[in-house]
């Protein structure tokens, strides 16, 4: 017992053998992100525009960015043990903050058409634009929006957090699913329709086709890169939260909280900090999700968003990163991409009589009930992917068989 | 006061139409947590399907067997949900059982968007309940008046059966402790099973009366009167039927008030501030027993 707690305060300490298993990963994973970074820049600038590279780059876009929102819900559900349900609302006011502040005044006009240009007359990457010029303003400018999105949605959580975060499991749930419909309920009124557009849409600000650098005659773009860099970043950050000092109160809370709270960690601290983090990165999401889709609708961050991306966790398995990331890129390829012929009608040229608008999510649907029951597990458990974790299984398994052979000749004899 | 009641009849009067048939889909959330400490998330949904049902089934068939069917059919769908969704679960944690639910609900929304492609379907005009009546001077539909009163007589046969019959006594037995009133012999399964076929039944009920005032159906009109409902359950102290039915009289009232003083937007707002407000103050709700949490 006192050798496991000195290795935890000290990871030195650690036998070298799984030092050695963690360079091997991080190097893996380091290599593995350098091809990823080529591959995107080639991909947004060398491979020409054909109807594999159509459905690519979207696909690719969206999956970073619910790989983000599901991180950042498991950081709560599965890390945490605080079962939330207000995912589409934080994402929301990140949406909403992100578009309000970087739409150009020039557009205002038309955007805010039936609230006379609206309340908020500036806009920081133009603004930025003034000082560092267009190229390093509309970066710059987009990034500090995403800050303050983030921002702006982990102060709406702390106030949220206060009351909500006295209740327990299932109360949980339902009042932060509540306090979702309140937020979408308020986004849509019209009387704050001078910022929020009321019921209509938001548009016209940056988005991820503004993200590139213009030299001379050509430009060279980041769209797709660029989405993978702030969730990949942010997902490090997670990542990098849960291996501390205040992930293992987290994950303490969430095995028992009456152990914890007696082992000396602070509960409703520690809930609150997961809460506003989580929420931080939910809003950092739904900026990215805005920047995507280059325009915003409250109505469109229902419940059903929430619920979508709570079966993407549960798909990847509540407790894992990986898990979580791995199930949103095979969820959004899915639903965008691969399992677009159910909903066209035919295979090919032949056509299958209960193909039409809809079937597809039809099967999706029933693909997750089986998922849900069968292996609730999902796909990594609350393990992580880990290249050196799959050498030691495959090592264990062939010393297993060899053993296995060598017990079958010592009885053939 | 009389002169807001003389302002407001009309919204009064709808509001005790609505209350009573959230009333009706409160009971179904209100049972199943009461004896399986889970939100039915798919309840809101059961009650969208048997408002389908109704609309295919009128089609081709005339009204006094299609209201039949539809209650079949809807109770059989909450029969199944629970065997197929809710019983392979039942030694898992409830967090899994939450997720199973949202599933379901998720399935259910999608397939009635299959079958409706996505488009309002126009909900038939129901003989009776849809004639025009003069209250007190205000002109409402048939509906307005039978639902209260159709509510109060479901609610009172409800608790008869629950406080009178064997199966009633097995089901306080199983709410007041699961595995002891194993130990003592109930049938769990045929229990939990009773209670999902008597929630689908109120919600078929509930979704004849309910969107005769409305004129369509789309997939996702389940969800809000269901969210509303369960926030009338939770107000009323889960698990107690009274409670549901009063606290879903009260959500539907101050709900069309608040429309009538021209804050449609802030409807489901307040819905959801009641319900978070009374989590703080009074999480039992007005009826609920006090629960103590063992270590």
């Amino acid at each position: 017992m006192g050798k496991r707690i000195n290795e935890m305060i000290n990871p030195a300490l650690r036998n070298p053998e799984e030092q050695k298993a963690k360079k091997l990963d991080l190097t893996v994973a380091a290599v593995l992100l350098a091809v990823l970074l080529v591959f995107l820049i080639v991909l947004d600038n060398v491979l020409p525009q054909n109807s594999f590279t159509l459905m690519l780059i979207p696909v690719l876009k969206k999956g970073a960015i619910y790989s983000l929102a599901c991180v950042s819900m498991n950081l709560l559900n599965g890390f945490t043990g605080l079962f939330s349900l207000g995912q589409a609302g934080f994402m929301l006011v990140g949406a909403y903050t992100y578009a309000i502040f970087s739409i150009p005044s020039g557009q205002h006009n038309a955007v805010y058409q039936y609230f006379d240009g609206g309340a908020i007359k500036f806009s920081i990457p133009e603004l930025l634009s003034g000082v560092l010029g267009d190229t390093a303003g509309s970066f710059l400018g987009s990034i500090i929006c995403i800050i303050l999105a983030g921002l702006v949605v982990a102060a709406f959580a702390a106030l949220i957090g206060i009351p909500v975060l006295r209740l327990k499991s299932d109360y949980l749930a339902i009042a932060s699913l509540g306090f979702a419909e309140i937020i979408r309920a308020i986004f849509q009124w019209n009387g704050l329709g001078a910022v929020t557009n009321g019921s209509n849409l938001l548009r016209k600000y940056t988005a991820f086709s503004n993200m590139k650098i213009d030299i001379g005659s050509f430009s060279l773009k980041f769209s797709t890169l660029f989405p993978f860099l702030i969730a990949g970043l942010s997902i490090l950050v997670i990542v990098l939260l849960i291996n501390s000092s205040y992930g293992r109160a987290f994950k303490a809370i969430r095995d028992d909280e009456i152990a914890a709270e007696a082992m000396g960690i602070n509960l409703f601290k520690h809930k609150m900090l997961s809460f506003v983090i989580s929420s931080f990165f939910a809003g950092v999401a739904g900026a990215l999700l805005a920047m995507y889709q280059t325009t915003v609708q409250a109505s469109t961050f229902n419940t059903t968003m929430t619920y979508e991306i709570l079966l993407m966790v549960v798909i990847g398995g509540i407790g894992s990163i990986s898990g979580s990331c791995i199930a949103a890129f095979l969820y959004i390829a899915c639903s965008e991409w691969w399992l677009r012929f159910l909903d066209s009608g035919a295979i090919g040229s032949i056509s299958v009589p209960f193909f039409r608008d809809g079937f597809r999510k039809v099967v999706f649907s029933v693909v997750i009930m089986v998922i849900v029951l069968f292996f609730s597990k999902g796909i990594m458990g609350d393990k992580e992917l880990s290249l050196s974790r799959m050498i030691k299984k495959s090592k264990a398994k062939r010393a297993a068989r060899a053993e296995a052979k060598a017990a079958e000749g010592g009885e053939a004899k | 006061m009389s002169e807001f009641f003389a302002a407001n009849l009309p919204y009064i009067l709808s509001g005790i139409s609505v209350g009573g048939q959230y009333a009706l889909i409160a009971i179904g959330y209100t049972m199943v947590y009461g004896i399986l400490r889970l939100i039915n998330f798919a309840h809101g949904d059961v009650f969208m399907v048997a408002g389908l049902v109704m609309i295919y089934m009128t089609a081709s068939l005339p009204m006094y067997i299609s209201i039949p069917i539809v209650l079949v059919a809807t109770v059989v769908l909450g029969f199944i949900i629970e065997r197929v969704a809710y019983k392979p679960l039942r030694s898992s944690p409830r967090m899994s059982v939450m997720i199973s639910a949202i599933g379901v609900s998720y399935l259910l929304q999608n397939c009635a968007l299959y079958f409706t492609g996505g488009l309002p379907q126009p909900y038939p005009a129901i003989p009776f309940l849809s004639d025009s009546i003069t209250v007190f001077g205000a002109t409402t539909k048939m509906v307005t008046v039978i639902t209260p009163v159709l509510t109060f007589i479901l609610v009172v046969a409800l608790v008869l059966l629950i406080n009178h019959t064997k199966i009633g006594m097995a089901m306080r037995a199983v709410s007041k402790d699961f595995e002891t009133s194993q130990l003592m012999g109930i049938k769990i399964n045929s229990v939990i099973s009773a209670t999902f076929i008597i929630g689908s039944a109120l919600a078929a009920i509930g979704s004849l009366l309910y969107f005769t005032n409305y004129a369509s159906v789309n997939p996702m009109s389940g969800s809000l009167p269901g969210l509303r409902a369960f926030v009338a359950a939770v107000f009323g102290g889960i698990g107690s039927i009274p409670g549901a039915v009063i606290g879903a009289f009260i959500i539907g009232i101050c709900e069309n008030i608040i429309k009538g003083a021209g804050w449609t937007a802030f409807s489901d707002a307040f819905t959801f501030v009641l319900l978070i407000v009374i989590l703080m103050v009074k999480p039992t709700g007005i009826f609920g027993e006090k629960a103590t949490d063992k270590v």
